[in-house]
């Protein structure tokens, strides 16, 4: 069985009640590492579940971003928040940095709000 | 009849044009699906270029194109009779499921009955385990009563506890305080504490809580919008969720469209459907439906509770958990709230409540749910009924008030611990002992927002939790709340239906698949699962009523005194007694003492100008025997028979041992007054006299359901005493 480790490195079994006395411990240590979320993602595969397993995918590639800025993007897709050019750019952007599968979801809104009316004036 | 409560509910009368109609509108769509070049061209008589927003993600992403002809081309009854054929697996209809559209969904899941949507549910629900959430609020948010009444629904056996706020900033408070409260009673319960998005990923992160449900999806797209939200910005919360660790449903149901007057002509079971279709496709792992706060609305048309119910298994359906709603009071009566929910307990779901009021119906900051804490013996008594597990399990009064003690005073040092807040012992002696927040007096409610303040701006993570407890003397709650941190981070709870047992092991989808395929498969309680079901605390044994009568035992009063002979007097009247009587049985159904009843029938005896004499016939049980035995000892002919529980008759030495003169027979509503005119009736039986009639006092209680067990026992306790070479034995009253 594969160790689990938490987004920062640290291995599950380091996060003891004595490591978190000591201070070593930070919220990187608290996080779902996005391997164990893409491991996860193949046995919603195998489950019936392929949706499941594309949002754990997507997730995967989140861990990467900050909290605000998953916060700001979470803001972007509301409607009437953003053009439709500002949505492509930011399906852009994420592709850019690596998180194609995010890009994609923002790209396809991009599409669709313009078409029902649901991009900012 | 108007008085009955039911009469308060509202009542609809079916409306298609507001949507007040529960399973077809006549505006609901028919089911289709066209594919070209690979994608979804029309969905349910709509085409692309018309499609809305929900529409699009629908066809892009929620169906499997793979199987939708297939799926589509099976008549509405023949699909349905696949969700209702133990023959069928529940792998083949999830298959075939996933190619049907929305409106396909509505039509089969319309023609089940309810017993087979019972059916249907217990096959196809994903986890083999039944569970149940609870919800833990109060409305001054004070954090030891939240601590004392989360570890009183971990006690009891919810898997999940979703707590809320009345003060939006009392949040991560609220969230600290039933972590640390539930560790105490058990591992592995989910904390959810119920607010604004950004607000509970935050939570989330902090590793404060565990999992989220207030995602809120809608099936028409004006609603869905007014919600503030698209399909596209809630699959990308979903995602935000599960990148964060987080275990995350949505949240639908019937009635809400309705109440925003947009549901555009469509059944309810239709907008739901394209809910159901919209989770699976955005990728949560599971739906809180079946009303939900609209479960009223749906109760209010006909074939509401159905609808309700088809929600369910509709989510079932699409591979996902289903948390199945019971969470709004829908009626004041209490039969068809009963009603509403108890299909879906005898099914069985992977959460029968999507929250359980735990807590007083006061005190339930999302409102009062369908069963609350003054319904939890009910709950507990229905599960031992009918042999069924909804989750739950009895707690002795002894260690819940050990449990809440313990969570409030770790909850009390972690404050203190943190520098958040101060409280005096007075106030965690009240919060121990609550049934709820009006038992607290008054509070410094703003302790506690100045403690969620400090909570959110210092940053405070699970890790500062685990420090406090560990450092104010609660080591044991340190570790366990360490090792659910680590059993988070390995993600097997963000599958389908995860919740952890308590022994932190994941039961899921994927760990602990349904595995229903007719009678004699799929979960049954195990042993001592099925023995902690059964052992309600009300529940009594012999021993249990030997020990209640042996703590009335009053033996000087009742002393033996030798061989009974046969009387000669005229005016003798045998009053004969069953065999425990003076030995283990002193105290009748009635609640009155043996000997006082002796002592009334014996007055009465005297009043006709009779003499009573106290026999015990030890070799019967029975009354008739007694009875007649005591009449044939008796110098006058006549006798009295007494069994220990309180059953009397009069008896005459000349007739059948099953005839007899007077009979009192409902022993528990038997009178001193009423013992007494018995003493007085045998007399003037005895002198050839008028007896004045008896009557037995008339009672509209559940006079069987309160007393057959302990007759049953009390019997047991004389027959246990019979021996059939025993004489009678002459007892003297002091």
């Amino acid at each position: 069985m594969t160790e689990v480790r938490a987004l920062s490195g640290k291995a599950v079994t380091e996060l003891t009640v004595e490591a978190m006395r000591s201070g070593e411990i930070g919220v990187a240590d608290l996080r779902i590492h996005p391997e164990t979320l893409k491991r996860q993602a193949q046995v919603a595969e195998r489950h019936a579940n392929p949706q499941l397993a594309d949002n754990l995918r997507r997730a995967a590639e989140l861990t990467a971003l900050p909290d605000e800025e998953v916060l700001a993007i979470y803001d972007a897709l509301r409607p009437g928040r953003s053009t439709a050019a500002e949505l492509a750019a930011l399906a852009g952007s994420l592709a850019y940095r690596g998180l194609p599968r995010c890009a994609a979801l923002v790209a396809e809104a991009a599409e669709v709000y313009a078409r029902r009316g649901l991009v900012a004036s | 009849m108007d008085r009955q409560r039911v009469n308060l509910d509202g009542f609809a009368v079916e409306n298609a044009e507001l949507g007040l109609i529960a399973l077809r509108s006549p505006y609901d769509p028919e089911p289709s699906v066209v594919i070209e070049d690979g994608r979804i061209t029309e969905l349910d008589g709509v085409p692309e270029r018309d499609f809305d927003s929900i529409d699009t993600f629908i066809a892009r992403h929620g169906i499997d194109l793979s199987v939708a002809a297939e799926a589509m081309a099976l008549s509405d009854v023949a699909f349905a009779r696949l969700l209702t054929d133990p023959a069928v697996p529940r792998g083949e209809i999830i298959r075939l499921s996933a190619g049907a559209t929305p409106a396909k969904l509505t039509r089969v899941l319309a023609i089940l009955k309810p017993h087979e949507l019972g059916m249907a549910m217990a096959k196809l629900r994903s986890r083999r385990t039944p569970s149940n959430q609870a919800h833990v609020t109060n409305r001054l948010d004070d954090p030891l009563l939240l601590a004392a009444d989360a570890a009183t629904a971990a006690a009891f056996g919810f898997r999940e506890i979703e707590t809320t706020v009345p003060v939006l900033d009392d949040a991560p408070s609220n969230a600290v305080a039933c972590l640390i409260g539930a560790a105490v009673a058990s591992q592995g319960v989910l904390i959810q504490c119920s607010v604004e998005e950004a607000a509970e990923l935050e939570l989330g992160m902090r590793g404060l809580t565990s999992y989220a449900e207030t995602v809120s999806l809608y099936g028409t797209e004006q609603v869905f919008t007014d919600g503030d939200d698209t399909p596209w910005s809630k699959a990308f919360l979903t995602s935000a969720y599960a990148s964060r660790g987080m275990k995350m449903r949505v949240s639908s149901g019937a009635g809400a469209e309705v109440l925003m007057a947009g549901a555009e002509r469509k059944s309810m079971l239709y907008l739901e459907a394209r809910c159901v279709a919209l989770a699976r496709a955005v990728g949560a792992q599971g739906v809180q439906n079946g009303g939900i706060d609209g479960a009223s609305v749906a109760a209010a048309v006909p074939n509401g509770l159905r609808e309700l119910m088809a929600e369910n298994v509709m989510v079932m359906m699409r591979n996902l958990e289903s948390c199945s709603g019971n969470d709004a009071l829908m009626s004041e009566s209490d039969m068809r709230r009963t009603s509403r929910t108890l299909p879906i307990v005898l099914a069985g779901s992977d959460f029968a409540f999507s929250g359980f009021g735990s807590i007083q119906r006061y005190d339930n900051m999302f409102g009062p749910s369908n069963f609350n804490a003054e319904d939890i013996d009910d709950f507990l008594a229905m599960q031992r009924d009918w042999g069924i597990d909804g989750g739950l399990r009895t707690v002795t009064p002894e260690r819940l008030a050990g449990l809440r003690r313990e969570a409030a005073q770790a909850c009390r040092a972690v404050y203190g611990y943190l520098g958040l807040a101060d409280f005096t012992d007075e106030h965690l002696a009240r919060a121990v002992d609550a049934a709820g927040s009006k038992d607290l007096g008054e509070t410094d409610t703003l302790a506690v927002l100045t403690a969620a303040h400090a909570i959110r701006q210092r940053g405070l993570t699970v890790v500062d939790i685990v420090t406090a407890l560990d450092e104010c003397g609660f080591p044991d709650l340190a570790e366990r709340t360490v090792a659910f941190v680590q059993a988070r981070l390995g993600g097997d709870y963000l599958q389908t239906s995860a919740i952890f047992d308590e022994q932190l092991t994941v039961l899921s989808l994927v760990t602990d698949p349904n595995d229903y395929a007719g009678p004699g498969t799929g979960y049954e309680p195990p042993p001592a699962r099925r023995r902690e079901i059964d052992a309600i605390r009300q529940a009594r044994g012999v021993e249990d009523l030997r020990e209640s009568q042996a703590r009335c035992a009053a033996p000087g009063l009742l002393r033996r005194a030798g061989a009974a002979a046969q009387g000669s007097d005229a005016r003798d009247v045998v009053i004969g007694v069953s065999p425990a009587v003076g030995r283990d049985v002193w105290r009748c159904l009635s609640g009155l003492a043996v000997p006082d009843v002796l002592r009334e029938i014996l007055a009465g005896l005297e009043e006709e100008g009779c003499v009573g004499r106290i026999v015990r016939f030890g070799d019967t049980v029975d009354l008739g025997q007694i009875g007649l035995a005591a009449a044939r000892l008796s110098g006058s002919g006549i006798g009295i028979g007494l069994q220990g529980k309180g059953t009397a008759l009069i008896h005459r030495r000349d007739l059948a041992p099953l005839a007899n003169l007077e009979l009192y027979s409902v022993a528990p509503t038997i009178t001193p007054e009423l013992y007494r005119l018995l003493g007085a009736n045998a007399a003037r039986h005895a002198k050839g006299g008028t007896p004045d009639p008896a009557r037995n006092p008339y009672s509209d209680e559940a006079i069987e359901a309160r007393y057959h067990t302990t007759v049953i026992a009390l019997m047991e306790l004389e027959r246990r005493r019979v021996d059939p070479a025993a004489g009678p034995e002459t007892l003297v009253l002091s």
